[in-house]
């Protein structure tokens, strides 16, 4: 199947990811752990602009620049600088921005999404170093706004903007190229995607190789994919009225859902960019190969690694690497010699992984014995909303109730049951099943069961004789109430049959 | 020779407001310096590369370890117009 | 009474009374001035003497008074550029430099008059109006470290900072008959200095002689790491002081003679080239072709560089701020309300030589033409040890006598502006008068040799009595 776009849509993504996992901002050693902070409480006169103060580069941050160059395939430059962009904003303290410019980190590279139409390969343009802006807030509407709180916490933070060329033909493309560029950065442990403003979009987009209209201010991957649908939508029915798409930038409103327009006199640029004189060049090509050393087995590399060493099925394994803290845990799981690993795929990928998520948890905490990585791991998350709701499993705890269950000690229910009390409650697999009596109970308390459910409803004994099966599901019904669910449903039907047929 | 146009847009470029009148003076005063820098195009520069930096340093880093940030008083103690810990500006547009 | 004290005069009295009445005598000193070579003192100089007394002389300048250009960073001490647009503004941090004078004990007199941003040859467009030339109080005292150099001709106190963009240590230490260093760029830390244009400025001492000028280097100068351009070597500025140049090879730049060289001026050059001859150095022409278009390479980096640096100044996290219905016109009026017309003529100026269509013309070319004049130096020196030449073409000039005519007052910093493009050290010393007036010989060196010029500077003074040389007023 060869998708045809047939409106010809064309979106090109410029992704600014935050390294909110450095220690320190990107020229000055400002904490960039403000995020529950008062506002101004973490500045300098580094990042705050104050008259004589001069940057310095944070190592770090050109090390994860690097890191994410390579993760994505581009070339890593020779040597790079950093240049002033100038223009006048207030969330810009030194009325510059300091970014790159004519040598950025990063080069060509690519990301493969799964497209409209299977495997396809979106370009990347480069992926460069710049400082964050502070942070506005307009005292009502931005248009009727009484005046501008400014809070310069984040300014100086570590952006990469990575920059790609126009290859994704309709916002769900645009949704996957996200989704895969953040899971290839949780892998590369330089950020924390969760939180506020970790990651911002702009967006390019055009129909029938018309020209292209710039989207700011999408502060979410639902946010892309709404705004994109609707700047696609207002820009064919502006063709289908007659009327012409032209060069322009349009800011998203979240709340409402639809680009506004913002042609002003402050949207004429002349950058004026020139090197940064307080800043002297890198050379970072001899750095290459100690930070490739660094590189983690990415996602690709991983699902073609799970599909050939498990036997699994193409969805199981991009649903079990598209995180790596689930991958390394299934792996503990699956290396259980008693587990089969189709099996384990099941109970983590569909099981384990809904009910993850159903509670909205965030894996904040891998753990695992270096030596052995795989014996155990234990994860720890909490709730995206409320993280005061943590939960904590090891692999351990899902090899003993995949154990369970195939051996018959507990039901496939009990088994989903004792996930979902770990991740609520907390307690090891064993405890869980000993306090909550989930072990299936002997088989002679079920043939009591039996016999006393024949013996109480002969009405439903007679109908099921004479044919009418349903009659059956309410005997087995009766047989679980007798034994508070603790009997196997299968085994309480098989009984039944076999007492029936008597 | 500059003209007046231009330097009411320099003007913008480098948010300096410059009235009508100014505007006529400028463009005298900035057009003689500015011929003066013409004489740079007698050089012969073909060949030679830009000096951005006097000194050959390259690779100069530090470390990713925290320092103290200054206290929120003394962010604000400058300002002109400040709120609730946020520095206050007239709204954008 | 202000009399000339060197740093070892001083420590002489602090010796026989203490720091404390040694900073008090300065402050009444200065309190009685009219050359209005300060912009303020500061309330915790006693403070800082006291302290100093306690410590009982440690440290290489305790309670050694210093005044500081109004540029450099002073932690709770009005720092303003002489600009309205930062009136009101305490940082909140010490420069680098200020740490270290700090550290050794020095005691903090007040800040210091300068040209607005440092963006002149005369201290005239300081918003607090014009610095008097001790010499002759009709006339500049050069600029833009014009307060630093006054303040000690004047006696009001007995070493100073200042910073070196295009001239600005030299030409008013020139002017002022006083030794004023503009090291190599990168040997003293710039963290705290507010930017004019950063790729070309250092700080630099200004004293009543060659060795205090060491000794301060001694404190200030040396690595920092909050300052990526910083040189990491150590260097003793002091063992440089010999009083020996035999077989000192001397270059003298035919340029730096120049049209239009006071004639004064240019006797008492050759007359100081004369006694190094004397003395046991040799001398021979060089020449250094692309001086001519220094000027023009200089004005158009450093301008370019200044319309970012300024940037900063929107009057929303310090200065004053003027009404606008939205920011970008508070910032605009702002700016045009506060910036003196020279800053606003140079932000002007570089913002369009960086602007579309204009870079390659302007700024790019300039940086070629950098490079070709830091080549004429490299040339040079590999023959030579030292340059020298007049560090202005003129003495001082009268007040108001350029403020109309911004191209003349930048013609005279021909021969100041080449070094800072090519980043190499050089020092003024007072070499004669002419009409009165003091006469500076500027001395160059190769990159990261302030060892060389310092000991030239030395026998100089040692061998000669122009530093002996007093304005009128003071003793």
């Amino acid at each position: 199947m060869v998708y045809d776009n047939p409106d010809g849509v064309r979106i090109g993504l410029e992704v600014h990811v935050q390294l909110n996992k450095l220690n320190t901002k990107l020229f000055c050693g400002c904490s960039t752990d403000y995020h529950d902070s008062e506002p101004n409480t973490h500045v300098c006169p580094v990042c705050l602009g104050l008259p004589g103060a001069l940057p310095v580069i944070n190592e770090k941050a050109v090390e994860y620049a690097m890191k994410i160059g390579l993760a994505l395939g581009c070339d890593i430059v020779e040597q790079t600088q950093f240049h002033r962009k100038n223009y006048y904003y207030p969330d810009l303290p030194k009325g510059f921005q300091t970014t790159q410019y004519d040598f950025p980190i990063a080069g060509e590279g690519k990301v493969v999404i799964e497209g409209e139409d299977g495997e396809h390969v979106v370009r990347i343009t480069r992926a460069h170093m710049e400082e964050d802006p502070g942070r506005l807030m307009h005292m009502g509407t931005i248009e009727k706004s009484k005046g501008t709180l400014i809070n310069y916490n984040r300014s100086g933070m570590t952006l990469i903007e990575i920059v790609s060329e126009p290859d994704m033909r309709s916002p769900k493309e645009a949704r996957r190229y996200l989704d895969k560029l953040r899971s290839i950065l949780d892998y590369l442990d330089v950020f924390n995607g969760d939180l506020e403003g970790a990651m911002r979009v702009d967006a390019n987009v055009s129909v029938f190789m018309g020209e292209r209209v710039e989207v700011k201010n999408i502060s979410s991957f639902k946010g892309a994919e709404r705004a994109l649908l609707y700047e696609i939508m207002r820009q064919k029915n502006l063709i289908r009225r007659g009327g012409e798409i032209t060069l322009e930038t349009r800011h998203f409103d979240e709340a409402r859902g639809v680009t506004l327009s913002m042609r002003t006199k402050e949207e004429e640029h002349d950058y004026r960019y020139f090197p940064e004189p307080d800043l002297v060049p890198m050379r970072v090509a001899d750095r290459v190969p100690a930070v490739a050393a660094t590189l983690p087995e990415l996602p690709d590399g991983k699902r073609n690694r799970f599909l050939e060493e498990y036997d699994m099925t193409d969805m199981h394994a991009k649903a079990l690497t598209s995180d790596q803290d689930i991958a390394y845990f299934y792996e503990a799981v699956a290396q259980n010699e008693n587990i089969d690993s189709k099996d384990a795929a099941v109970w983590v990928a569909d099981i384990f992984k809904g009910e993850w998520n159903y509670r909205d948890l965030a894996i904040h905490g891998r753990t695992f014995d270096p030596e052995n990585p795989y014996s155990s791991v234990r994860l720890s998350g909490a709730n995206r909303k409320d993280p005061e709701v943590t939960s904590y499993i090891s692999s351990d705890d899902l090899v003993y109730i995949i154990e369970s269950v195939n051996n018959g000690e507990i039901s496939d229910n009990s088994g989903v049951e004792v996930i979902r009390i770990i991740l609520d409650e907390g307690g090891s697999a064993h405890k869980v099943i000993d306090d909550k009596g989930l072990r299936k109970v002997e088989d002679n308390i079920v043939a009591t069961a039996v016999s006393e459910a024949i013996a109480e409803n002969d009405e439903a004994v007679q109908d099921y004789l004479g044919g009418t099966e349903k009659s059956l599901n309410f005997l087995v019904g009766q047989v679980m109430k007798k034994t508070k669910g603790r009997a196997d449903a299968r085994q309480a039907r098989e009984l039944l049959i076999a007492a029936l047929k008597d | 020779m500059i003209t007046k146009d231009e330097v009411e847009h320099v003007g913008w470029l480098a948010r300096i407001e410059i009235d009508d009148a100014d505007a006529e003076d400028y463009a005298v005063k900035l057009s003689s310096v500015l011929d003066y820098f013409g004489q740079l195009d007698e050089v012969d520069t073909e060949g030679v590369e830009p000096t951005y930096h006097v000194a050959d340093i390259m690779n100069v880093f530090r470390e990713d370890v925290v320092t103290p940030s200054l206290d929120q008083e003394d962010v604000l103690a400058n300002t002109a117009s400040e709120k609730d810990g946020y520095i206050k500006a007239p709204r954008i547009i | 009474m202000a009399e000339w004290l060197s740093i070892s005069d001083v420590k002489k009295k602090i010796s026989e009374t203490s720091a404390e009445e040694v900073t008090a005598a300065y402050l009444e000193t200065i309190a009685k001035s009219s050359i209005n070579g300060y912009t303020c003192t500061y309330d915790g100089a006693i403070e800082m003497a006291k302290e100093a007394d306690k410590g009982e002389g440690e440290g290489l300048l305790a309670g050694v008074p210093i005044a500081i250009k109004d540029n450099i960073s002073t932690k709770g001490l009005s720092t303003t550029c002489s600009s309205k647009i930062l009136e009101g503004y305490v940082p909140p941090y010490d420069a680098h430099v200020i740490e270290r004078l700090k550290a050794e004990g020095a005691v903090i007199l007040g800040k210091t008059n300068m040209d607005e941003f440092a963006m002149g040859t005369s201290t005239e467009s300081s918003c607090y109006g014009v610095t008097l030339n001790p010499w002759d109080t009709e006339r500049v005292p050069g600029g833009s470290s014009g307060g630093s150099a006054a303040v000690v001709a004047a006696g009001e106190a007995p070493i100073s900072l200042g910073s070196d963009t295009g001239g600005s240590v030299r030409c008013p230490a020139a002017f002022c008959g006083v030794v004023g260093l503009k090291p190599t760029y990168g040997a003293v830390s710039r963290f705290g200095l507010i930017s004019y244009a950063n790729s070309l400025e250092q700080i630099g001492p200004m004293a009543t002689c060659v060795e205090d000028i060491a000794t301060v280097m001694d404190v200030i100068g040396g690595h920092d790491p909050r300052d990526s351009t910083s040189i990491d070597r150590e260097v003793n500025y002091r063992d440089a002081l010999v009083d020996d140049v035999k077989g000192l090879k001397i270059g003298v730049p035919d340029e730096y003679f120049g049209e239009g060289v006071d004639e004064g001026v240019e006797k008492a050059v050759w007359d100081a080239i004369g006694k190094y001859e004397e003395m046991g150095a040799t001398w021979e022409k060089v020449s250094m072709p692309h001086t001519k278009y220094a000027l023009a390479a200089y004005y158009t980096i450093a301008m370019s560089e200044a319309s970012s640096n300024l940037a900063r100044f929107d009057g929303t996290r310090y200065g004053p701020r003027h009404d606008g219905e939205n920011w970008h016109v508070m910032a605009s009026r702002t700016r045009a309300e506060c910036f003196g017309k020279e800053v606003q003529r140079r932000v002007l100026l570089g913002t369009y030589a960086l602007s579309a269509g204009y870079q390659d013309k302007y700024y790019l070319k300039a940086l070629k033409v950098r490079t070709l004049v830091k080549q004429d130096f490299e040339k040079a020196l590999s023959n030579v040890d030292v340059l020298m030449g007049p560090t202005m073409p003129m003495p001082a000039f009268k007040i108001g006598e350029k403020v109309e005519d911004p191209l003349s007052l930048y013609l005279s910093d021909v021969n100041t502006v080449p070094m800072n493009l090519s980043g190499v050290p050089c020092i003024s010393v007072p070499c004669g008068l002419s009409d009165g007036l003091p006469v500076g010989l500027q001395i160059i060196g190769k990159q990261y040799d302030e060892a060389t010029i310092m000991r030239a500077a030395y026998a100089f003074e040692q061998n000669t009595d122009h530093n002996k040389a007093r304005p009128a007023e003071v003793i």
